[in-house]
């Protein structure tokens, strides 16, 4: 852009404006992503966000070796203590520091419940995006860029899955293939994945197939084209990090629309099935406790708040990064 | 434009068919069938299930009848004729009714609003209703007065409403009105008096209440700051009359598109609301279907909601065209 342009202006009409104007000139050039990154971190709400998504995904790896108990160990005349700063509960229970969030009906410690549900909530937001990352940005870009029959295709699939309430779906795939094969892997899990990822990279797809259509008309496409790239390379090379700036932000707000499906289909009975060998990775999730929770409501509304709690937290936490990494990386956006 | 709706009218049919071919393919590929019962419960014999099997069709094949006759006598194509004619099929679990019946049968003597799903209805139509209007209000109240007390309350609002899930907002309104204030019972059983019906619709409205008032506000704002507004002030117009015929105007436009993803939302909210409130509606009977595995039902409550969703977009997108003289269409 025309830096040094500006940069020689008459000291007669020198002002604080242009003064400041100058400086802000003078600065180093800086590319797109680190100013960008520097908006996000001038983002208050984003930092914080970004700070307690690191730390649970921190506590969720680390949750064998913290975890105070083992979140199937039962401990038998110790049910529904409340957490530790209750000194009654409505069934005359005084929490103790033994357990910090009190226990359960069957007296397994909530505390290493929840930390144990952070492990699938973290799991159900990131690879499911991962997969749904790479199908719909490959289909996208195909279509965008081939066009024709692949981009009708697509288009066609598209409306029948935006048309399918995305909840229904994920019900009758849970409740059909339970008791299959792949429905038993990884206690579920697996199946979870394979269902987010059909339903949403479509709109992956969609999005980058707009953005390669925008971009292939561009005369630096045109010049990567003249200059003898091949197809694969003007679309890796210059189209597709031109277009990354929407994917990002989307697939940000990916992440929070899946644990909160986890979260649903767990209090519908249809999440993670139930662990019985407490060395297994994913023992239970924030959806599964709050079925659990949910007889309870009235003696001990701790066993709700805890995972609501927590369930609230997170997807507040990453639809604010969402909210920051849209006004980073497009400024336009920001009123 | 005619050509517009009429091609978007007619989409709608292989949307349904899809839907309908996917869930019906993934009920089939659910363990089981209708006549297991409980392992407790006495089984139903092998004669009789073969019996039953040839009396609702269910010997028949799957897609396509290739053994002679007709064609067409397939198990799907039944569904999809039963479909036609509003049959759903009998239920797997609650014997000697049909889906049909569980769901728009009203007790003997009552009407329609008294079936479950009439009940779902009518608590769907109560909390749209108040999500409609007070969000609107309260929207435009903060766009007007941005950055007073009024404008500050929506936006927190809108934020918490939007970013946190329904159901999650749903636990914290009734723990809180439930076994803090003690201002309801959680297992309501009088459900003919009106009061009872105040905290669920309540809750499950808020998520819609929350996004409404969101899309409100930022939709207002960016209509005061247009040039027609300007003009409109300038000719010397009453700025009542600015407020209700130049922004309202424009600015409830896309307001109005997100009915059709709102009452999406209240079918989900509705599973867990009802079921919380112990609500006698379809949502609660959908979640029972699916935890007794009663696939005819689920498949059928199924293909209701998604018909119902698919309904409603279809009725806000042709709206919008009328709504708004500038959307140009193909």
């Amino acid at each position: 852009m025309a830096l040094s342009a500006s940069t020689d202006t008459t000291p007669s009409t020198t002002t604080a404006a242009a003064q400041q104007m100058e400086k802000l000139l003078a600065r180093p050039p800086r590319s797109l992503w680190s100013d960008a990154r520097h908006r996000l971190l001038q983002n208050k709400a984003a930092v914080v966000s970004m700070f307690i998504i690191v730390l649970v995904a921190l506590l969720a790896i680390a949750a064998p070796w913290i975890a105070p108990y083992n979140p199937l160990e039962l401990h038998s005349g110790k049910g529904f203590l409340p957490p530790v700063w209750v000194e009654r509960s409505p069934t005359g229970k005084a929490g103790g520091a033994d357990f910090l969030l009190g226990t359960d009906n069957l007296g397994r410690d909530v505390l290493s419940r929840a930390l144990y549900g952070a492990r699938v909530s973290m799991v159900v937001g990131f690879v499911p995006t991962a997969i749904i990352l790479l199908i719909g940005i490959t289909v996208g870009m195909v279509a965008g860029y081939g066009g024709g029959r692949t981009d009708n295709l697509l288009m066609r699939l598209t409306d029948i899955i935006y048309a399918f309430p995305d909840l229904l779906f994920f019900i009758i795939v849970m409740t059909a293939l339970r008791n299959t094969l792949l429905g038993k892997t990884l206690n579920g899990l697996l199946l979870l994945f394979a269902a987010l990822a059909i339903v949403n990279w479509v709109g992956v797809a969609r999005l980058v197939r707009g953005q390669v259509l925008a971009l292939k008309e561009r005369e630096f496409v045109t010049a990567s084209r003249m200059t003898g790239a091949s197809s694969l390379r003007t679309m890796f090379r210059h189209i597709l990090p031109n277009s990354l700036s929407p994917i990002i932000v989307s697939a940000a707000f990916q992440i929070p629309g899946a644990i909160i499906t986890e979260a649903v289909l767990g209090y519908l009975g249809l999440g993670l099935r139930p662990a019985t060998d407490p060395d297994e990775i994913f023992i239970t999730s924030w959806g599964a406790m709050l079925l659990e929770g949910q007889s309870a409501i009235n003696n001990q509304p701790w066993l709700l708040i805890v995972p609501a709690l927590c369930v609230a937290t997170v997807v507040l936490a990453f639809n604010f990064l969402g909210d920051g990494l849209r006004d980073a990386l497009d400024p336009h956006l920001k009123q | 434009m005619t050509g517009y709706l009429i091609r978007r009218f007619f989409w709608m049919f292989p949307v349904l068919f899809f839907v309908i071919l996917i869930t019906f393919l993934l009920m089939h590929a659910a363990p089981g069938g209708p006549w297991d019962r409980d392992l407790s419960a006495k089984q139903i014999d092998a004669r009789t299930q073969e019996l039953l099997n040839q009396r609702f069709g269910l010997d028949k094949p799957l897609f396509i009848n290739l053994d002679g006759g007709n064609p067409f006598d397939s198990q799907f194509l039944r569904y999809v004729g039963g479909l036609m004619r509003g049959d759903l099929g009998p239920s797997y679990r609650q014997r000697g009714l049909t889906v049909q019946q569980i769901l728009f049968q009203p007790p003997k003597g009552k009407s329609f609003w008294q079936s479950r799903f009439g009940y779902s209805a009518r608590l769907g139509i109560f909390s749209l209703f108040w999500a409609v209007a007070l969000g609107i209000p309260l929207g435009v109240t903060a766009a007007l007065r941005r950055n007073t007390l009024v404008d500050y309350v929506a936006l927190f609002i809108s934020t918490v409403g939007v970013s946190v899930p329904g159901f999650v907002l749903a636990i914290f309104l009734i723990i809180l009105l439930a076994t803090k204030l003690h201002l309801i019972n959680i297992v309501q059983q009088n459900w003919s008096s009106p009061g009872a019906w105040i905290t669920p619709a309540v809750v499950l409205g808020f998520g819609a209440f929350a996004f409404i008032t969101r899309l409100t506000r930022s939709s207002m704002l960016e209509v005061i700051r247009q040039d027609y507004i300007r003009t409109a002030r300038a000719k010397g117009l009453g700025e009542a009359v600015v407020i209700r015929i130049h922004m309202l105007r424009n600015a409830l436009i896309p307001v109005f598109t997100i009915i059709g993803p709102a009452l999406a939302g209240l079918v989900v909210g509705s599973f867990i609301i009802e079921n919380m409130f112990g609500f006698p509606g379809s949502g609660r009977a959908y979640v029972q279907a699916v935890s007794n595995r009663d696939y005819s039902m689920i498949m059928g409550t199924t293909l209701l909601y998604a018909l119902l969703v698919v309904f409603g977009n279809l009725l806000v997108d042709i709206s919008y065209v009328f709504l708004d003289p500038r959307i140009k269409v193909k």
